[in-house]
């Protein structure tokens, strides 16, 4: 049994989700491979060998993969997986952009977000926002599978010393071509590594309300993040979006200012250890699982906080 | 250029699910069905396309009991065209969908593919991707900006993990919606009206020559663990002072 695991990186650096994914490869047992596909990214590869528990490194460096197109990059894996047992990327972007193309390719029925490991063929999913939790059973030679970041605890990132292969380039499909991003600037964490994440719902009102938020994540070296209502208003962009539909966070600490708790928005946090809930309706169901919940006005609320923090 | 979109009717999103006793799935007889949202948003995209004279015909595709015809009845208020109907009862995995929908593909021979990103329910965030695998079309995923270009390609703005990338993509093409490509509208009631009149075709997977019995088994669903309710805690002061010293978060 080997399992293959996809690295998410920029060329230059290993994206830490990837480390979850490869505990996910540590549970289901078997020896790990990483593939690491992109355009003169040998630093990446160097990086991926020392994670502990790998015990090779596939590096596929081509203009091909410079930004993972999904065309391209599923083309890679479909030429590499009959070698494998089970292929696996964490659920990013980019791997849920890659994986399932590659999987219908394998005439596989994917495997999605999983957040657990019952045996090599078996596996814990949620459903329904995370209302229900199925345990799935995959008789498809190949697994593939998405893995939910914030349900497996990171693998060492030091500590292995796994050999690297080049591997051929499998070709450009032609159908795709980057044109170019526009990322988010900030100097703050990531929302889904962050140990702390204040989110910002309908309360708040307008997207510039939302500098009271980042003044107490600066205190806190906090990441910001948003509901989907907030979004839907267009106070911020969506990848700040918390929830069924947009990012799935775990933190030590998550702070829910001016939201109300739907269903969907409850999806993507309600695993955090710490959550605290600042809102002025003493209803809302946030905090029926909130831990600490504060019921004021946020505009009154986020300053003074902010205030006490920096005390 | 014809525009095909899949329509998967869900649990509405309002909806609070409950696990069955017996552990094989979550109550959904009597329980509210809509279209999934991110469908609408892809209805919404191709009928625009239409009103834009990009798109000549807007099909509306959906699989499963016979109740999907009331979902394609939306899709079609809202201006789809016609609508087609995959009759079936068996379970659905998105490999299956993704095989189905090529087979509607490959009579209808659409440019352009619009699904929604992720359904609501089974949250797989597959049927897309994998539908454009089995056609061998460009794959635009997350899209929240969609340009026709005159040439045979498209730009599309994605919605990725640290922003947006935009990729120009070679038509046909699938690509499947993010929230903000745009808001659905509300069909009026003469359009629903006119709606109860287009065609919707049936078909079964069998005419099709799909085999859609579903690959991954589901041997159990239970509740997930619950979370109880915290304290309320009466001023900033007294949280600052619970997260730092009780739970030593900050």
């Amino acid at each position: 049994m080997t399992n293959l695991v996809l690295v998410e990186h920029d060329n230059s650096a290993v994206k830490s989700a990837t480390l979850h994914a490869v505990a996910a490869a540590q549970k289901i047992g078997g020896e790990i491979h990483l593939l690491v596909a992109g355009q003169n990214c040998r630093a990446v590869a160097d990086e991926a060998a020392k994670i502990a528990g790998v015990s090779k490194v596939l590096l596929a460096d081509d203009a091909a993969y410079a930004s993972r197109l999904a065309e391209n990059t599923a083309k890679l894996i479909v030429g590499l997986a009959p070698s494998y047992s089970h292929v696996l990327a964490a659920t990013t972007a980019m791997g849920k952009n890659v994986m399932p193309r590659a999987a219908a390719l394998l005439d596989v029925q994917q495997i999605s977000d999983i957040s657990g490991v019952e045996s090599a063929d078996t596996f814990v999913r949620t459903i329904y926002a995370g209302n229900a939790v199925a345990t799935v059973q995959s008789a498809d030679k190949v697994k593939v599978i998405t893995v939910r970041p914030t349900a497996f605890e990171a693998a060492a990132a030091t500590g292995g010393s796994a050999a690297i292969e080049n591997v051929a380039a499998a070709g450009e499909t032609g159908l795709a071509t980057f044109v170019g991003q526009e990322l988010s600037k900030s100097e703050r964490p990531e929302l889904t590594s962050a140990r702390i994440v204040i989110s910002g719902g309908r309360g708040m009102q307008s997207g510039d309300n939302f500098h009271m938020l980042e003044k107490v994540a600066d205190k806190l070296n906090a990441a910001v993040g948003a509901s989907r209502a907030a979004v839907d208003a267009g106070f911020v962009p969506n990848d700040y979006q918390v929830g069924q539909t947009g990012k799935i966070v775990a933190p030590e600490l998550y702070i829910a200012v001016g939201i109300s708790g739907a269903i969907q928005h409850l999806a993507g946090m309600k695993d955090s250890k710490v959550i605290v809930a600042i809102n002025k309706d003493e209803d809302a169901p946030i905090f029926q699982v909130a831990d600490c919940g504060l019921v004021a006005d946020l505009f009154q609320a986020v300053p003074e906080l902010e205030s006490r923090l920096a005390a | 250029m014809k525009v095909l979109v899949a329509v998967k009717r869900v649990v509405d999103f309002n909806v609070k699910v409950r696990v069955k006793a017996d552990g094989t799935g979550v109550e959904t007889a009597n329980v509210k069905m809509s279209m999934n949202p991110f469908d609408e948003i892809g209805v919404e995209e191709a009928v625009r396309l239409k009103e834009g004279g990009k798109a000549t015909e807007v099909i509306a595709v959906s699989l499963g009991p016979t109740q999907c015809q009331e979902t394609i009845r939306t899709a079609l208020a809202m201006g789809a065209d016609r609508g087609i109907h995959v009759k079936t009862d068996v379970e659905l995995q998105p490999l299956a969908v993704a095989k189905l929908l090529k087979a509607v593909v490959d009579k209808e021979q659409p440019q352009l593919c619009i699904l929604g990103k992720q359904a609501i329910d089974d949250d797989a965030n597959q049927t897309g991707q994998m539908l454009s695998a089995l056609l061998g079309w460009s794959q635009a995923t997350f899209a929240s900006k969609l340009v026709i270009n005159g040439d045979g390609t498209a730009n599309v703005t994605r919605e990725v993990d640290g922003g947006l990338e935009t990729i120009q993509v070679k038509l046909p093409l699938v690509m499947t919606t993010d929230l903000r490509l745009n808001e659905p509208r509300y069909a009026s009631l003469p359009n629903i009206m006119k709606a109860k009149k287009k065609p919707i075709e049936q078909v079964t997977p069998e005419a099709l020559g799909i085999d859609p019995a579903p690959r991954l088994k589901t041997l159990k669903v239970v509740e997930p663990p619950k979370r109880k309710a915290g304290v309320k805690v009466k001023s900033v002061a007294e949280l600052v002072e619970k997260l730092r010293n009780e739970a030593k978060v900050i």
